[in-house]
């Protein structure tokens, strides 16, 4: 780790990230579901500092609606307050807090990314739609890589038929187009479901398909591991197969795991965000950053209203990210195994 | 040739394991095409029960899954629902159109990927090599749905290639020139977004490759020897460096149906992929079943076809048993 500054930069970066996204209830100003219908598709507000009048805190402007969008009412100054108390909300389900990042006083509004034409602001619908994207791709990472250990250890361990039914099947999976799977695997499941009950379908759908190309790798890694002159002395002292693995196999695979991980989840991220999207996944009003996406379709929205672009940005962020960590994973794991 | 065989006996084998998961999917789905109608009071309960007798829904899945691999052989992947014609027909009308597009994208993904992996690897270390590097790891790891979404902002806003469909409104009064330079304007944006994202990985690849082989003793050797940097990378590192190359295209052919759903649907190209949305949001069964199958299809054979380039291309895998590969 010593030689390889570049993994604890992506890992402070990415946990930042994720830290920003689970603290949506105290960063985000508003409810992501609260709808404003005197302010669709308003743009996105500026901060400023100064006016005619001169220096001042941070402040912003109300956008009034206008007989050809909005305009900018320039004539009463909004502060913004930093740590403001406002309504309560449930943070992760788990308690409630009123304690927000920042806050403007009523009737004006802090739009850092404009709304959607629900008027909803942007901003708050990005970081709540993040904790769905997000847990979305790490949980199907999480079984992903569970089933892949499994079916992997099983079959380079065990080795004979099972290794090659297991791996036939294997086979299987990887031969179907993978996104037509999914959209095929995604159609014979009810398509009209409460929001939680989507997301632990996607979940489950999304990371069951791909654990086949992870348990290839497992699989190699434990074959050569079985082998090992430590592994077979072991063997001879009389320690079991359960203690084997655990002890000398496993660990083996751990550095497979850790990179597979990081290719899987940015991959998964934009599996339920094109799932959303094309309205197979989260649906409306629970924010992701694919069905936020998905009125984007209609071209006038395209053209119009450039901030709703605002997830596509943050898919990018988050995918380079952790395909650096990946990539960099990669070096460091054949540097490793090379000394 | 028995390495050949064994190919395609595994090929067949797959084909059939393919069928029958896609077959144990409807098995679980708790759904169906008549839901809908079972909730109209004006339909009755015994139209839906003629109804599904007359599409052999009522029968065990097991008669039912022999019965449509039965005439599957024949071609007849059977009818669809919401269509009410037979899929066949349907899906090799919205095949070809796929088909047009990811030819197209995949070809050209191939005559700039591949000097691009070769300039870069020969160049290593040098500006080409910085430039392009940071440039295919971002638009590697750039999700396909970003890519086609923005491309599209840029297209609808600039304006530089028309946006959705296949055609012009007019298409059928143009001369035959005409026509295929209008196909060719629509197909500009999602063979763009085909080529972005296809293109990084083949320069990846015989990227590594190249590198891999250039530094190889025999390379130094020739080198050595005073042979030309061009004769070189051509004569000697390409051969043995196309190797990963030929296991990518067999991966490329496979995705000719499969890998441009988003991107059809995204620009509106009338392909496979809006078929088998609207098919998946309207619960038509076996299109869907059909549209997985001739996409997998098209998967076994593009591993098959890279296989057997392989071996007419590299004689160390010649020799031995049949699973040398």
């Amino acid at each position: 780790m010593r030689r390889r500054p570049e993994i604890v930069l992506l890992v402070v970066a990415l946990t930042a990230l994720h830290f920003t996204i689970l603290a949506a209830a105290f960063i985000a100003p508003y409810d992501p579901a609260a709808q404003d219908r005197d302010l669709p598709y308003a743009p996105p507000t500026r901060m400023h500092f100064r006016d005619s009048s001169g220096w001042h805190r941070a402040f912003v402007y109300r956008w009034i609606p206008d007989r050809d969008g909005y305009r900018l009412d320039t004539s009463t100054r909004y502060p913004i307050h930093f740590f403001a108390r406002g309504e309560s909300r449930s943070v992760l389900g788990i308690f409630r807090s009123n304690l927000h990042l920042f806050d403007v006083d009523e009737p004006a509004r802090l739009l850092l990314l404009g709304t959607d034409s629900f008027g909803r602001d942007e901003f708050s619908r990005l970081l709540y739609g993040g904790q769905i994207s997000l847990a979305t791709g790490l949980l199907a990472t999480l079984i992903t890589l569970a089933a892949a250990t499994l079916m992997g250890t099983i079959a380079g361990y065990f080795g004979t038929w099972i290794d090659e039914s297991l791996m036939a099947v294997g086979e299987l999976f990887l031969c179907l187009p993978w996104f037509y799977f999914l959209v095929g695997a995604r159609a014979f499941l009810p398509l009209h479901l409460s929001a939680a009950g989507t997301f632990l379908l996607l979940i489950i759908v999304i990371g069951i398909i791909g654990w086949a190309r992870p348990a290839r790798l497992v699989r190699g890694m434990v074959l050569s591991a079985r082998n090992r002159n430590y592994v077979l002395a072991a063997r001879g002292f009389g320690a079991s197969n359960v203690y084997l693995l655990r002890r000398h196999i496993l660990p083996e695979t751990f550095a497979i795991l850790v990179t597979q991980a990081a290719l899987l989840i940015p991959q998964y991220v934009a599996a339920e965000a094109t799932l959303s999207f094309f309205g197979l996944g989260v649906s409306e009003p629970v924010p992701s950053w694919g069905n936020m996406l998905s009125p984007l379709q209609q071209y006038n929205v395209l053209v119009s209203f450039s901030w709703l672009l605002a997830p596509a940005v943050a898919l990018v962020i988050t995918s380079v990210m952790y395909w650096l960590l990946a990539d960099a994973l990669h070096h460091w794991v054949q540097s490793h195994s090379i000394n | 040739m028995t390495y050949v065989f064994h190919r395609l006996l595994r090929a067949a084998l797959l084909l059939l394991g393919v069928s029958l998961l896609c077959f144990l999917f409807t098995e679980m789905a708790p759904g169906s095409f008549f839901d809908e109608m079972r909730l109209n009071p004006q339909i009755s309960p015994e139209t839906i029960t003629s109804l599904r007798a007359r599409y052999g829904l009522d029968r065990p899945l097991v008669v039912r899954y022999f019965r449509w691999t039965a005439s599957a052989m024949h071609g007849d992947l059977g009818y669809s629902i919401a269509y009410n014609a037979p899929v066949t027909p349907l899906l090799w009308a919205r095949a070809k159109n796929t088909l047009l597009l990811t030819l197209t994208a995949t070809l050209l993904t191939w005559l700039l990927g591949v000097p691009l992996g070769l300039m870069t690897g020969s160049a290593r270390g040098k500006f080409a090599d910085k430039l392009a590097t940071p440039t295919s790891s971002f638009l590697l790891s750039v999700p396909e749905l970003v890519l086609a979404v923005g491309l599209l902002a840029l297209a609808v806003r600039w304006r530089f290639a028309p946006v959705g469909g296949m055609m012009s409104l007019g298409f059928e009064d143009l001369s035959p020139w005409e026509k295929i330079r209008d196909m060719a304007v629509h197909m500009l944006l999602p063979v763009l977004i085909l080529v972005l994202g296809g293109v990084a990985v083949v320069e990846r690849h015989v990227r590594v490759s190249v590198l891999e082989v250039l530094d190889m003793p025999y390379i130094q050797a020739a080198r050595g020897l005073g042979i030309g940097r061009a004769r070189v990378l051509f004569r000697h590192v390409l051969p043995v460096a196309a190797n990963p190359a030929i296991s990518l295209f067999g991966f490329s052919i496979a995705a000719l149906l499969g890998g441009s759903l988003v991107v059809e649907v995204v620009a509106a190209w009338p392909g496979l992929g809006p078929l088998i949305l609207e098919a998946t949001l309207s619960r038509d069964l076996y299109l869907v079943i059909g549209a997985v199958l001739f996409s997998a299809v098209f998967m076994i054979a593009g591993n098959l076809i890279a296989d057997v380039i392989l071996l007419a291309s590299d004689p160390r895998i010649r020799p031995g048993e049949p699973d040398a590969s």
